[in-house]
């Protein structure tokens, strides 16, 4: 769950973490008043609250240098459409003076194991680009945290000195305990500012809670207001909210996690791994599928009769191959029984619809029973992942043909 | 080295419905489950596997060594904290969606103790013909039919593909020393390379295939550590996904560039495995090369 700006920096706040303080506006019209509620000031910026980073690159910031200006750009911002994203809410502060730019960060190590603090004098949009010189890393345990002194130390390697070490110093412990105690995947400041009376200051912060914690992280979300799901590329199609749907509409098993693709071979596709492999064995073998999908956990028959006819629903598509892993806990004879519903509930006839259905495994005997009746013949275990998906692609293209 | 014979283990949330099914499944298939703990229901009996209460009783009554995790996501920290408080040695936790903070905490005290962890999220392990820890491989007959003993290792990111490496290994003659589903989080216990050191010192295997995914660095980290020494185990690896490359935006693993210096990607690992010395295999079928 990545939070908007102006709730991560609220967020951030208890922890000692000082940022600028701005004001939300929900409309263009709110930016006069808003700016005479704060500090008087002859610059501000204006900042788009959308869920994620490279704002500026994204023009979602915009300095201003009068209220007539502020009110234009305030409208261009709300008109914006950013990866998808509309814009419902623009941050309005004084635009800050400052000497010199930080980065600082917690992220995790996955290698070590272990989160880690990471401090760069390349802060604003070229962090990514700062070269190994102009970072620091170190790695901390949770339970100990990072000690202001390891602050100083990495300041230090960075040749950094007198009020501006101690300061980054305790930046970066507190950062660190921000990080532990809200459950954080990723946790930046950038940029953090030296102002020219030498004080840290956050102007943006960036702020990612993982969401297999964010039950217990409810009291402190619960106080931020609405919070925005960050979207992961592009906006959902219509068919991929359907199928969340339906596998929301039963705990047990996964038939879902469908990406739409624009082929015309549609696939019912699992475990995760076996559906990453069967997708790439369908696209080498000259096949165009339809979308990508997740099944495994032992899932209903109705979910997988509900899936199956929505992926047969796209238009074009003609054929559907059922292809998974040697299933451990997935009842093959489940699994069957749903695919045989859904063509049928689909319209379609199973053995012109299924070009290769393939689930060794658990019931096996009983699924291969069941789609014989349906006329088409199981294949089993002996038939790999990479050859099944050939057979796939061959027969869809013959009955086309 | 892994789970022998004689090792007792202990399955912890033994009441649990998956629980259950998993302990009719592995007795049936030789593992010497000696006891169960679900707080609060010490006392009852699951497929004739007594139930404590706590680690403590059940290490002080049955000997247990060894414990498979299979509690609720917020309950894993304390249950493997209390394992490692009575001395277990080998840990398979094969809960999901645990918070990635608690997983780094109860590895950190995993390794002070001296503690093997494999997990989270995984379905588990199994030494064919002997043992097996966890749902892999599901009923017994499934187990038979799609592991057989023999020389090669399987390590697996992904539990499902545990299983149809194995069967297909068996279906063309070639049986298994061990295989592991080393768990699908972003955090696990023990990952490729510290695996692969391991088996280099067990003399019952002779090769190691090894399936990878998008994300994490764990496939790199192996190719660093071949680079700088060599194995002697002949190493296979099959990745998949490699779509996920092309596909500007959806993210597999979130950890930050920043940290990984860009690595992750298919077409990054296979470049970093194949300048190691590893065989990747283009088509999963070709994992049999060399074996």
């Amino acid at each position: 769950m990545r939070l908007l700006e102006h709730q991560a920096k609220k967020l951030l706040e208890p922890f000692g973490l000082p940022f600028t303080h701005g004001v939300v506006i929900r409309e263009a019209g709110a930016v006069v008043s808003a700016i005479a509620s704060l500090t008087p000031s002859s610059a501000w910026v204006l900042k788009a609250q959308v869920p994620f980073g490279g704002r500026g690159k994204a023009g979602a910031i915009r300095f201003v240098t009068s209220e007539d200006e502020a009110v234009i750009q305030a409208r261009e911002l709300f008109a914006l459409r950013i990866r998808d994203t509309a814009v419902h809410a623009v941050s309005i502060e004084p635009r800050m003076a400052f000497s010199r730019e930080f980065y600082v960060g917690v992220a995790w190590d996955t290698a070590a194991r272990l989160p880690v603090a990471i401090l760069s004098l390349a802060g604003g949009v070229d962090v990514e680009a700062s070269s190994e010189h102009q970072v620091v890393r170190r790695t901390f345990d949770p339970g100990h945290g990072l000690s202001p002194y390891e602050g100083r130390e990495m300041a230090e390697m960075l040749h950094l000195t007198g009020k501006t070490l101690t300061a980054l110093g305790t930046m970066l412990h507190r950062l660190a305990a921000a990080f532990v105690e809200v459950d954080a995947l990723t946790l930046e400041i950038n940029p953090l500012i030296e102002t020219d009376n030498g004080a840290l200051l956050g102007l943006d912060a960036h702020l990612e809670i993982e969401d297999d914690a964010l039950a217990r992280q409810q009291d402190r979300l619960g106080a931020l207001g609405e919070l925005v799901a960050s979207p992961t590329g592009r906006e959902p199609t219509p068919l991929e909210l359907e199928a969340q749907r339906i596998d929301a509409m039963d705990h047990r098993g996964v038939a879902g996690r469908v990406v739409e693709f624009d082929g015309d071979l549609a696939l019912l596709i699992g475990g995760g791994g076996a559906s990453l492999t069967v997708f790439d064995a369908v696209r080498r073998h000259g096949g165009r599928p339809a979308n990508y999908c997740e099944v495994g956990g032992n899932p209903t028959e109705e979910k997988v009769a509900a899936l199956t006819a929505l992926l047969l629903s796209k238009p074009g598509v003609v054929h559907l191959a059922v292809i998974m892993n040697v299933v451990n806990n997935t009842r093959a004879d489940v699994m069957a029984r749903g695919v045989v519903d859904g063509v049928r509930q689909a319209g379609r006839e199973p053995a012109e619809t299924i070009t290769v259905f393939r689930i060794p495994g658990s019931w096996e005997p009983e699924a291969s029973a069941i789609m014989a009746e349906a006329g088409v013949h199981a294949l089993g275990r002996d038939v790999s992942l990479d050859e099944a998906a050939r057979l796939a692609v061959e027969r869809s293209g013959t009955h086309v043909a | 080295m892994w789970l022998d014979p004689e090792d007792r283990i202990l399955v912890q949330g033994i009441t649990g419905r998956e629980a259950r099914g998993m302990v009719e499944d592995s007795l049936a298939y030789g593992s010497r489950i000696v006891s169960g703990v679900t707080p609060g229901k010490g006392g009852q009996e699951v497929q004739g596997v007594p139930v404590f209460n706590t680690v403590r009783d059940a290490v002080e009554q049955t000997g247990a060594t060894v414990s498979v995790i299979s509690v609720p996501a917020p309950a894993v920290l304390d249950a493997g904290l209390e394992a490692l408080a009575h001395g277990i040695k080998l840990m398979l936790i094969m809960s999901e969606r645990i918070p990635r903070m608690d997983t780094c905490r109860l590895l950190i005290a995993a390794r002070a103790a001296g503690c093997t962890v494999v997990g989270p999220n995984t379905l588990g392990l199994i030494r064919p013909g002997v043992a097996k820890l966890g749902t892999i491989g599901g009923r017994v007959d499934n187990v038979t039919q799609s592991f057989s003993p023999g020389r090669v290792a399987v390590l697996s990111r992904s539990g499902g593909m545990t299983t149809e490496i194995a069967s297909f290994l068996t279906s063309r003659g070639i049986g298994q020393s061990i295989a592991i589903g080393v768990g699908g989080d972003a955090l696990i216990g023990s990952h490729f390379t510290e695996l692969i050191v391991s088996l280099e010192d067990d003399p019952s295997t002779d090769a190691v295939v090894i399936y990878g995914e998008p994300g994490g660095v764990a496939e790199e980290q192996l190719a660093d550590r071949l680079k700088a020494r060599p194995s002697r185990l002949r190493i296979n690896a099959f990745l998949s996904g490699h779509f996920v490359d092309d596909m500007e935006g959806v993210r597999f693993g979130h950890a930050a560039v920043i940290v990984e210096k860009g690595r992750g990607s298919v077409r990054g690992k296979t470049e970093a495995l194949r300048a190691a010395g590893v065989f990747v295999a283009d088509r999963f079928d070709d994992i049999l090369e060399g074996l």
